[in-house]
């Protein structure tokens, strides 16, 4: 059987900068993605990230894709594609290749950095054709070129709600509203009003009531919410829509690590239930590891970095690094994931993460 | 409804003011300058080096705001292409007699053509006037964000923040 030093599981901005780091400070690396492309949620990403220099602000998404792709080339990390894992096994990972051949993989160590999946509100109507995640909405126009409709309505307005409203406009279709069930915008406020700037409205309070259509979304009633988040009566507005996108955050891909063992606590602001890691992202399991969304919903920048961390403290473990060696690098990606959680926006993130920290130090006996 | 940034996604002018890269209303009344739109603390900071007069500071953390030495700044407009948050805009209000030229960044297709006149729109996307396209920049180091320049009657000035070009449905 095969053994591997490290296997990434994900290869989104995440995984892919694990692997780099890794493979960089000598480790075998072997990555594995289900999709038929690496890169993850980047190659979608067709708006310019903020963040710092370092973090390839002011670059485009698909640009740090195909920048960290190159990188990872570069490393020889081994990447192996349309390749799903079907169990983990104490150190052994089950997969199978090219949806065909089922067999067993041995890893020393595994970082899994398998991402989020978008959560999902219910209402009358939100099983018509019509109705999806944002996030599908932009993969299916960013990726596979299609505009999935003309006129849509986008529910909840964190940062995803707003950039894709906006790449909906670039793709040449209509935004009638972004609406919002809280009394304020989710996301930054650059964004807003990047998109109201476009002439799409943006209203707080209000919640979707219903979809109607016969075969597929045809129309939509939306109203006002009261400050105990009940629905005001009588300020129903029904109007035409044939896409309904729903952006009501995310939640990390845990199954994985399920499997293998780690222990989870619930945490809103990170988006529920995620792997409790130590402060060099190693899970409950010892030689295993967690980074990126997998790890608690942040954003791309911190994805990296935490990749990065993962993929120094696993060159450690293996020793392809020193103590010292380590040291250095592991102090400074923590100053900067650290420096990103500050800010309004970042602040309950940082406090979420060191919750975590501090209850992996507690049950490691630390 | 409440006004302001978080509610409506609108900056106020109150709000506007206050923060440290808005120019003020004597340095605007000199000549081209930038108007920094950028009013939480978020973490970024491409323009502090995008700007080669350093005009622009973020300094740490990098969740300061940024701030604008408007001394230092020619309103060169190089910034507007590179900041990621497309909030950054420059305004001359020196342009001509009665028109103040505002530039700001466009990331839709068609682009505006030269010379032509178009709806000039405010920050909740609103026609408010009509104004001339002076200028349609697109370079190769912007990467894909066009920078328009408008003319229009100095009093929209500090409203007009965009256009809405006609897509055959009437404006």
């Amino acid at each position: 059987m095969l053994t591997t030093d490290v296997v990434v599981v994900g290869g989104g901005s995440a995984g892919l900068a694990a692997a780099i780091e890794s493979s960089k400070a000598g480790a075998e690396v072997l990555l594995i993605d289900e999709n038929a492309r690496p890169g993850g949620q980047l190659f979608k990403q067709i708006h310019k990230f903020f963040g710092s220099r370092r973090h390839y602000a002011g670059i485009r998404g698909f640009e740090i894709g195909r920048r960290l792709l190159e990188e990872a080339h570069k490393n020889e990390v081994e990447i192996k594609l349309n390749t799903i894992i079907f169990g983990i096994l104490g150190n052994k990972i089950g997969i199978v290749e090219d949806k065909t051949h089922a067999k067993w993989l041995k890893a020393k160590t595994i970082i899994f950095s398998c991402g989020a999946s978008e959560k999902l509100i219910s209402f009358p109507g939100w099983t018509l054709p019509g109705v999806m995640g944002a996030g599908a909405a932009q993969t299916i126009i960013n990726l596979h070129r299609v505009l999935p409709g003309s006129r849509f309505l986008m529910i909840g307005s964190g940062n995803v709600g707003l950039v894709v409203s906006y790449q909906i406009l670039q793709a040449g279709a209509e935004v009638v509203a972004i609406i919002e069930a809280l009394p304020k915008i989710g996301g930054y406020g650059i964004h807003a009003s990047k998109i109201r700037r476009a002439g799409v409205q943006i209203a707080v309070s209000h919640t979707i009531k219903e979809a109607y259509g016969k075969d597929k979304v045809e129309a939509v009633t939306i109203g006002a919410l009261d400050k105990n988040m009940n629905l005001v009566p009588g300020s129903e507005k029904r109007f035409k829509v044939d896409v309904i996108c729903l952006a009501v955050g995310l939640k990390p891909n845990i199954e994985l690590p399920l499997m293998a063992g780690c222990e989870t606590m619930f945490l809103a602001n990170l988006g529920g239930q995620v792997p409790i890691h130590d402060e060099n992202m190693e899970t409950t399991v010892e030689g295993i590891y967690v980074a990126g969304d997998c790890a608690g919903i942040e954003e791309v920048s911190t994805a990296i970095e935490s990749g990065r961390l993962a993929g120094i403290a696993v060159a450690e473990k293996l020793g392809y690094l020193t103590k010292n060696e380590a040291y250095d690098v592991k102090v400074n990606l923590r100053e900067v994931l650290d420096e990103l959680r500050g800010g309004p926006f970042g602040m309950q993130r940082k406090y979420a993460k060191q919750q975590l920290i501090r209850r992996a130090a507690h049950l490691k006996g630390v | 409804m409440e006004k302001g940034l978080e509610t409506t996604g609108i900056p106020s002018m109150e709000e506007l003011e206050k923060t440290p890269g808005f120019p003020s209303s004597k340095r605007l009344m000199e000549g081209p300058v930038a108007v920094i739109e950028c009013l939480q603390e978020i973490p970024c900071d491409p323009c502090e080096t995008a700007c080669p007069l350093g005009a622009i500071e973020v300094g740490k953390p990098i969740t300061n705001l940024p701030e604008l030495d408007e001394d230092k700044c020619t309103g060169c407009g190089i910034c507007i292409p590179l900041c990621p948050g497309l909030a950054i805009f420059v305004i001359d209000y020196t342009y001509s007699e009665d028109e103040a030229l505002v530039t700001f960044p466009y990331e839709f297709l068609p682009l505006p053509e030269e010379d032509s006149l178009v709806n000039a729109t405010d920050r909740s996307g609103r026609p408010l006037t009509k104004g001339r396209i002076v200028k349609v920049l697109a370079r190769k180091q912007f990467d894909r964000t066009v920078v328009v320049s408008i003319a229009v009657l100095k009093k929209y000035a500090q409203r007009v923040r965009g256009i809405v070009l006609n897509r055959g449905k009437g404006e």
